[in-house]
């Protein structure tokens, strides 16, 4: 097959899968897992072949694989969508892949298949789990299987298709469409026990949260097509005459170029996409889904599709700039990035459940892949996309796993705790050892631990950018976050996996099925490996070993080939020690919290940990600013004085004064004139009738005399009127 | 040769003493004998007119004909209807025969 016709095929599996789910396949839980695994496997082959195509393809950059057809008339002409894998969709095709195939393989095992089923389980609730009897007459309690599996592996195929439609389209407006499937999906997975008011909440919570950022991302679109007439990358992105109008052109707003209106719309897009400050209160309540969920919304995919969609309008955003300098909307990505970093990484600090630390920290790092496109950090904010696709993927399908074994504990135990606390564990490292190594992975990742892990190479590249460019204060944020970023996350670590146990359900823990730890190997893999495909050449010791091979890929592009900045040791020296300094503070603080005991921040620093705590208060202040004002628009406003008021006032005169006429045609025209018309004809001939009977005696003879009578008469009448003149 | 006039007055005579027989008689039967007569008076009269006016067109006894003809069906038809009559309800009395009232 051409890579064309494959890279159209890839999308296809996923969706295909959720349909015969859906339609046909919904009662069989074996069925329905084994078409999703197998449609995942298949686009992730796809994906596969192609990724390899297109690394052994000469200057991709120039002649990216493209197909397309004509799909829309307009007029005279059509609209055309395609297909497209240029380098960096390439790479950005080879995580989602894996990614994607990871979290379906793992979610076999998290929804506790092969389980029995719950006595008490009904759908739109999670399993409360089942009694079973072993051989020597003893119950035990045992996780059951989730009652709507079948339903999940349909949504996470949509999901997937969402995904691989966003990444192999050639066009803003199919990326579009993909993108808003993923927002639907989302809306349904993060309800997907939408028994549980919390997780209504965070459902509607995302979908308008994300539908602000969508809505100005659709205006961006819809101007970029009314000023260029086509949304087709090359044909924008490509064509330095297109960027160039589109760069000097003003848009008479704010003193934006046309450009940076575009892309500052786009890139409003993303905010909401990638959960930026100010809209990243969906993304920690969307944590109500299930954790396979988690990890698919808030690593591999719908997030990394906004900060993917921004690297991809790189282009524009930079349209216009002088070289070396920033464009207005770049600062602003700079700005918003750089301060979501730090912001979201203050507040992870603060939290206490596992996935949650774990959101705020995917904020606080799609924070740093958007300052860094800020600054003009192309390939650094699409490694670190690509490396924290990986590792962010395999930190919350461990925390799942985590949460799966102390949810296995809870149930052997009977105690009534959170399993998702991490107050409430400690000391899994003996009990869920492949978990706690994979975690530990991700979490070393995550922080940027030095030399080892991905997380450090793409990291450090940013910092380095960030200060080799001259952006100090982005760079020093960016620094201040990742220090937060190591002590949270050694936190957590230490919090959840070293110590003793701080609970029963902790002590009775167990590791999980292999479904949810051969991912979790695979992923720790990549969270290591993935860095070493963006070494720079530059750096002491080990730089060149490996050619920079990311660099040169994606960095191809891009129609002007970024230069590598030069390496300094400054940068560096933060990066290590702001990784070891955090997490070693991160041990040091945690490493003996007792059973019961509070957080030792929360004790030093009792008015910001509260703070921290409650997320800056800003979903109270959204609520004050925003929800509250909506319901009394809709409850008071519209409903109460505008509708029942004023609406059905007037709707209630209009009848009043209806039927005032209708009763006063009824009592003076139609009762008296033509119902009085009517009775009075049908009165009248009745009496007549009545009245003129009596001769209708039956008898011949009388009837005779009166036709003589008649004849008589007539004859007579005759008689004088004709011969009498 | 006899006058016209005199069946005339012959005729007239015998039409109302059919007439009055069928006003006055209570009997069905001879009802319908007042009718025969009347018939045969206006027979007599059609062949007389006949006779005097236009012998040479066969027209009047033609209808002589059928005027025989059409009341020997009428009392045919109005014999049985008497005799049905008479059946069900025991009496050939006209007045009596009154269930066609109001």
């Amino acid at each position: 097959m051409t890579t064309e016709a494959i890279i159209w095929l890839i999308p296809l599996p996923p969706l295909l899968a959720f349909f015969l789910i859906v339609l046909l396949t919904n009662r069989n839980k074996a069925l329905s897992h084994i078409l999703a695994v197998g449609a995942a496997l298949l686009s992730w082959l796809g994906s596969m072949i192609v990724f390899w195509r297109a690394i052994r393809t000469e200057h991709l950059g120039e002649n990216p694989f493209v197909s397309s057809i004509p799909w829309l008339p307009t007029g005279d002409s059509w609209f055309i969508i395609g297909v497209q894998i240029d380098p960096f969709s390439a790479v950005t095709l080879f995580f989602v892949a894996w990614t994607i195939l990871m979290i379906f393989l793992y979610s076999v095992g998290y929804h506790n298949f092969g389980q029995p089923k719950g006595d008490h389980d009904r759908p739109g609730l999670p399993p409360h789990g089942a009694d079973v009897t072993d051989a020597h007459g003893h119950t035990h309690r045992v996780p059951s299987i989730e009652p709507m599996y079948s339903r999940f592996f349909a949504f996470i195929g949509l999901f997937a298709f969402g995904m691989y439609t966003l990444v192999v389209s050639d066009n803003l407006l199919t990326l579009f469409v993909g993108w808003e499937i993923m927002g639907l999906c989302s809306y349904l997975l993060i309800g997907f026990w939408y028994s549980k008011p919390s997780a209504r909440e965070a459902m509607v919570k995302a979908f308008i949260t994300t539908r602000v950022g969508d809505v100005f991302m659709l205006l961006g679109i819809v101007y970029l097509y009314s000023v260029t007439g086509t949304l087709n990358y090359r044909d924008i992105l490509y064509s330095e005459e297109v960027l160039h109008t589109l760069g000097s052109t003003a848009s008479g707003f704010l003193g934006l170029s046309v450009a940076g209106l575009i892309g500052l719309l786009l890139f409003l897009g993303t905010v909401g996409k990638s959960a930026q400050w100010p809209l990243h209160v969906w993304l920690p309540d969307a944590m109500e889904g299930p954790t396979p969920v988690s990890a698919m919304i808030h690593a591999a995919t719908m997030v990394s599709a906004g900060v993917y969609m921004v690297i991809r309008i790189f282009p524009l955003l930079s349209a216009g700039a002088e070289h070396g300098s920033l464009t207005t909307t770049m600062t602003v990505m700079a700005f918003i990035g750089a301060f979501t970093a730090l912001f979201a990484a203050t507040i992870a600090v603060a939290q206490n459940d596992i996935k949650r630390v774990l959101a705020y920290s995917t904020i606080s790092q799609l924070g740093y892949m958007v300052a860094a496109l800020g600054i003009g950090a192309y390939i650094a904010a699409a490694f670190h996309l690509i490396t924290h696709a990986f590792f962010k993927a395999l930190l919350f399908l461990g925390s799942g796993s985590v949460i799966h074994g102390m949810e296995h504990g809870v149930l052997h135990t009977g105690q009534h705790i959170d399993p998702q606390n991490m107050f409430n564990m400690g000391g899994l490292r003996k009990k869920m050892p492949i978990t706690f190594w994979t975690f530990l992975i991700g979490g070393f990742a995550l922080s940027g631990f030095p030399l080892v892990t991905a997380g450090f190479w793409s990291k450090d590249e940013i910092l380095a950018d960030a200060f080799g460019h001259g952006h100090l204060a982005v760079f020093l944020t960016l620094a201040l976050a990742a220090v937060l970023t190591a002590f949270y996350t050694m936190r957590q670590i230490t919090l959840t996996f070293l110590g003793k146990p701080r609970t029963d359900s902790a002590q009775h823990a167990k590791e999980t099925p292999w479904t949810m730890t051969v991912p979790l190997v695979i992923l720790a893999v990549f969270a290591i490996a993935a860095g070493w495909a963006g070494i720079p050449e530059h750096f002491p010791a080990i730089g060149g070993l490996i050619p920079n091979w990311l660099h040169e890929f994606v960095g191809d592009t891009l129609l002007e080939y970024p230069e590598a900045v030069d390496f300094n040791i400054i940068p560096l020296l933060v990066s290590f020690t702001v990784a070891l300094g955090g997490l070693y503070a991160g041990w040091l603080v945690y490493r003996s919290v007792p059973a019961g005991a509070r957080d030792p921040l929360e004790i030093t620093f009792p008015q910001m940990h509260k703070v921290l705590k409650n997320k800056y208060y800003f979903d109270e202040l959204y609520d004050r600013l925003f929800v509250k004002p909506a319901y009394w628009i809709s409850e008071i406003f519209t409903s109460k004085w505008m509708d029942l008021g004023l609406i059905d006032g007037i709707l209630h005169w209009i009848a009043y004064i209806s039927s005032r006429i209708g009763n006063y045609l009824r009592d003076y025209i139609d009762l008296p004139v033509v119902n009085g018309f009517g009775d009075m004809v049908g009165e009248s001939t009745k009496r007549f009738g009545r009245a003129i009977r009596v001769i209708q005696t039956g008898r011949v003879q009388q009837y005779l005399i009166g036709a003589l009578f008649t004849i008589a008469v007539f004859s007579a009448l005759f008689y004088y009127l004709v011969f009498n003149r | 040769m006899i006058p016209l006039s005199w069946y005339l007055i012959l005729t007239a005579a015998l039409f109302c003493i059919g007439l009055y027989g069928v006003l006055a008689r209570k009997n069905a039967v001879a009802i319908l004998m007042g009718i025969e007569l009347m018939l045969n008076s206006v027979n007599i009269n059609l062949v007389a007119f006949w006779r005097y006016l236009t012998p040479e067109i066969i027209a009047g006894q033609a209808f002589a004909v059928m005027v025989f003809a059409v009341s020997a069906a009428e009392v045919a038809v109005g014999l049985a209807l008497v005799i049905s009559i008479y059946r069900r309800r025991g009496t050939v009395v006209a007045d009596d025969i009154d269930m066609m009232r109001f």
